[in-house]
């Protein structure tokens, strides 16, 4: 519970806002026995998952070995190295009010318990992100993803996130744009913001390719999730009319609901009118959700997107609850390889690509995503209470999301192998059978796998779909190792096409969420961007305006969308390097604005601890991008494709390589050109901006650090203590403020 | 037993908070605090005034 000094206590004593610093690091520094007995257990089961997945080679390895060393490293790293950051580097003083205490106004500015809001923050930057990019990246066996992920987000992800949040909390809550302005001046400030814009249409639109692909002649998956639309506007009216305010109880009416709409989804795709209207394809189902995009965008929010955001966020920490607990009680065996075959080349079927870089721009969420950055400055720091309590939110945060990703890895690993390869690979490859599928499968030459025409029919059948051939985009693959895990939890091999339509629904909830959200934000970031040059635009209530700026960031994403989907080269596999990039890049950006504000506060000699992860993120994606760009390879390099297919048009020819007619190949020539342009516009924004932080962490450090853009120092006059569990020391002063000013009605404990 | 319903009490709290259905009880208190003397929006009022603030400043979702 959270002591504020109320309305009564005006010109009371108040006891100190903050905890003596030596005091804490006194706290902090005593190792008493039981202490050092709890971490060096951490420590040694720990070392002994990362000793069973990393160098034992038995056939299999088991999930809880996975668990134990994610987990071990996480507490770890929370408990030495993001208190490094807090000492070193960024030193919160507890004394001074956050813009939640000194800007209160009841609505964004609250101050919020700080377990409640690590529950808030985790549910705004977790969603699809962590659940896709692992599974595609198993490609390459599960030793290399599950290493980025856990050491990635350690030295690199949990820090961006950190950073930007306690920067932020510094200076009233401002975004990320704002402050790149501030630091970076003019130029850097555009790039910063243009390449903040672009990269948040490619994210939306690969995120929805993700839902097209997994809904694309599916009609028990398509009702399902159609059903959430209504299933929202209700929830919408209901709150709106019925019962204002009763969030808790729609959210439970809601799931309800949703779970009724699964199983309702398994009689309909039964029925022949059901598989009659419900069977789409996935144009019509890219056309759908771009009209959908679009009129989610401009209803108004109380009757689509804040209750369909309730469910989703209802939906995320139950799902992820639940699946942590599955795995922990199923414990299923992983016989994919530590290193597959691919890990040391650069043709794979899935994501093609070397491991370095590839592998790090296809697993971007869970190990280092950029779009925190935009959570954590301007949504989150306006709720923190205490300083301090920056760590345990921001770090603390994105271990979670990364431990999602493990979750999400092992599951996508715990199918068989075979199985794995035919669901991922795009349908030029495959013709879309089983005999196709298991004829390119069985021709890779991969050890231990042999997939029969018959396994594949035989596991559609089980979750009930039609074919589980080229299901490419990373959910449907995740959907059937969650429904293997779950059902051996709950239901039995019946519960199978339940839990795979639940995972498929849940995995379209966040995307949809995320769609609905980022197109507005967007929205309002074309519409202050114009208004610099047609003020008119800046007021965000003009029809007009919002209607134009909506219109163009839906046709923005839908544009990509259709390419992905129509794509004969397959689309995910295409695109999502690119969304690994975009997301990085905006990591980097990020980041180095990270970096000139430390640098500007004069913290030379802990620079590093930023200066590692940038410059690990500058190379990947600025590596990763010029292979994409100046590669002759046409698998990997969008321009080497582009040129390949357009001499073949020159030359005559109706067919080439995977394209079988000339629209086909007229199709890649124009896609490659797109893909080819993003590319090189992602990394010369990226490369303006990191250049000019740069230059402004050089001129700051010459000068011995600069006056700051943080704002005035409000003494605090409310305390709370800082992480999960509060210290003697914490307890203590808290009680005091219990026993000066009383309780209140806080969210929380 | 006492100590069970206080464990449960406490987890619902942190649920709604986590949801955001506590919102409305939290401006109550923000209001009581800062000492107006102008009545508080009633229940529907307030969530009115929060979609429409929601309306003007959009919240960013992650993927």
């Amino acid at each position: 519970m959270t002591q504020v000094s109320g309305g009564g206590a005006a010109g009371q004593e108040l006891p100190p806002a903050a905890v003596d610093e030596d005091v804490l690091l006194r706290e902090r520094r005593a190792w008493t026995p039981l202490k050092i007995a709890i971490w060096a257990t951490i420590a040694l089961l720990g070392g002994l998952g990362w000793v069973m997945i990393a160098l034992v080679r038995g056939e299999t390895v088991n999930a809880i070995w996975f668990v134990f060393a994610a987990v071990a490293t996480y507490l770890i790293a929370y408990r030495f190295y993001s208190t490094y950051i807090e000492d070193k580097l960024l030193r919160p003083d507890d004394r001074r009010a956050t813009p939640a205490e000194y800007a209160e106004n009841g609505q964004d500015f609250v101050p919020t318990d700080r377990r409640v809001l690590y529950g808030h923050h985790f549910a705004a930057i977790a969603g699809a992100g962590p659940l896709v990019g692992p599974v595609l990246a198993a490609q390459m066996g599960y030793l290399p993803g599950t290493i980025w992920i856990i050491v990635g987000v350690v030295l690199a992800g949990a820090v961006q996130d950190y950073l930007v949040l306690f920067f932020s909390t510094r200076r009233g809550g401002r975004s990320l744009g704002q402050m790149a302005r501030e630091e970076l001046g003019r130029v850097g400030g555009t790039a910063a913001l243009v390449a903040t814009l672009s990269i948040m249409i490619i994210l939306i639109a690969v995120l929805t390719l993700v839902v097209v692909n997994a809904l694309g002649e599916s009609p028990w998956g398509v009702f399902s999730v159609a059903l959430t639309i209504p299933i929202a506007l209700f929830m919408g009216v209901y709150l709106r009319f019925l019962r204002p305010g009763k969030v808790s109880e729609v959210s439970w009416i809601g799931f309800a609901l949703l779970i009724g709409a699964i199983v309702a989804g398994g009689w309909v795709a039964e029925t022949e009118w059901g598989q009659a209207l419900f069977t789409l394809e996935r144009t019509t189902i890219a056309w759908g959700i771009i009209v959908y995009g679009f009129v989610a965008a401009v209803l108004p929010v109380w009757l689509l997107l804040a209750p369909r955001d309730y469910l989703s966020t209802f939906m995320k920490i139950g799902t992820i609850v639940l699946l942590a607990v599955a795995i922990i009680v199923v414990r299923p065996e992983i016989d994919a390889p530590a290193f597959s075959e691919f890990a040391g080349r650069d043709d794979g079927p899935i994501v093609a690509g070397s491991l370095f870089p590839f592998l790090f721009v296809t697993i971007a969420c869970g190990a280092l995503s950029g779009f925190h950055a935009l959570i954590s400055s301007g949504t989150t720091p306006k709720l923190v209470e205490k300083e301090r309590q920056t760590r345990f939110i921001g770090y603390g945060g994105m271990l979670m999301e990364s431990f999602v990703a493990i979750m999400a890895l092992v599951a996508a690993l715990s199918i068989d192998r075979g199985l794995y390869f035919a669901m991922n690979v795009p349908a030029s490859l495959t013709e879309g059978t089983v005999e196709g599928a298991a004829l390119f499968v069985n021709s890779l030459g991969l050890t231990g796998v042999d997939v029969t025409p018959d396994q594949l029919a035989t596991t559609a059948a089980l979750v009930g779909e039609e074919s589980i051939v080229s299901r490419t985009g990373g959910a449907p693959t995740l959907a059937v190792g969650l429904a293997n895990i779950m059902q051996q939890f709950i239901g039995g091999p019946g519960m199978m096409s339940f839990w795979y339509h639940f995972a498929i629904m849940f995995e379209a909830l966040f995307i949809l969420t995320a769609v609905d959200a980022g197109t507005r934000v967007a929205r309002f970031m074309l519409q202050d961007a114009i208004g610099t040059v047609v003020p008119k635009f800046r007021d965000t209530s003009w029809r007009v305006g919002a209607w134009i700026c909506t219109a163009l960031m839906v046709g923005g994403w839908g544009a990509i969308l259709v390419m992905g989907v129509t794509d004969p080269l397959g689309g995910i596999n295409t695109l999502f390097p690119l969304f690994g990039i975009a997301n990085q890049l905006l990591a980097a950006i990020a980041l180095a604005v990270c970096l000139a504000i430390a640098a500007r506060r004069g913290h030379v000699r802990y620079l590093w601890i930023i200066a590692v992860p940038l410059a690990f993120a500058a190379v990947v994606t600025i590596t990763a991008s010029m292979y994409k760009i100046f590669s002759p390879k046409p698998a990997i390099g969008y321009w080497a494709q582009h040129v390949a297919f357009r001499d073949a048009i020159a030359a005559g020819e109706t067919s080439f390589g995977n394209a079988g007619t000339p629209e086909a190949m007229a199709a890649v020539v124009r896609n490659t050109f797109v893909q080819g342009t993003l590319s090189i516009l992602f990394v010369t924004l990226a490369i303006i901006v990191i250049v000019t932080a740069v230059l402004a962490a050089w001129t700051s450090i010459r000068m011995g650090g600069r006056p700051g853009f943080e704002a005035d120092e409000i003494p605090s006059k409310i305390y709370a203590p800082s992480g999960m569990i509060a210290t003697p020391a914490e307890k203590e002063l808290e009680s005091e403020w219990a026993g000066k000013v009383g309780t209140t009605v806080r969210a929380g404990h | 037993m006492a100590d069970l319903v206080d464990r449960l009490r406490s987890l619902n709290r942190f649920w709604r908070g986590v949801i955001g259905a506590d919102k409305y009880d939290r401006y109550l208190d923000h209001h009581r605090r800062a000492g107006h003397t102008h009545p508080p929006m009633t229940e529907r009022e307030y969530w009115r005034a929060r979609t429409e603030h929601q309306e003007r400043n959009p919240q960013g979702r992650c993927c």
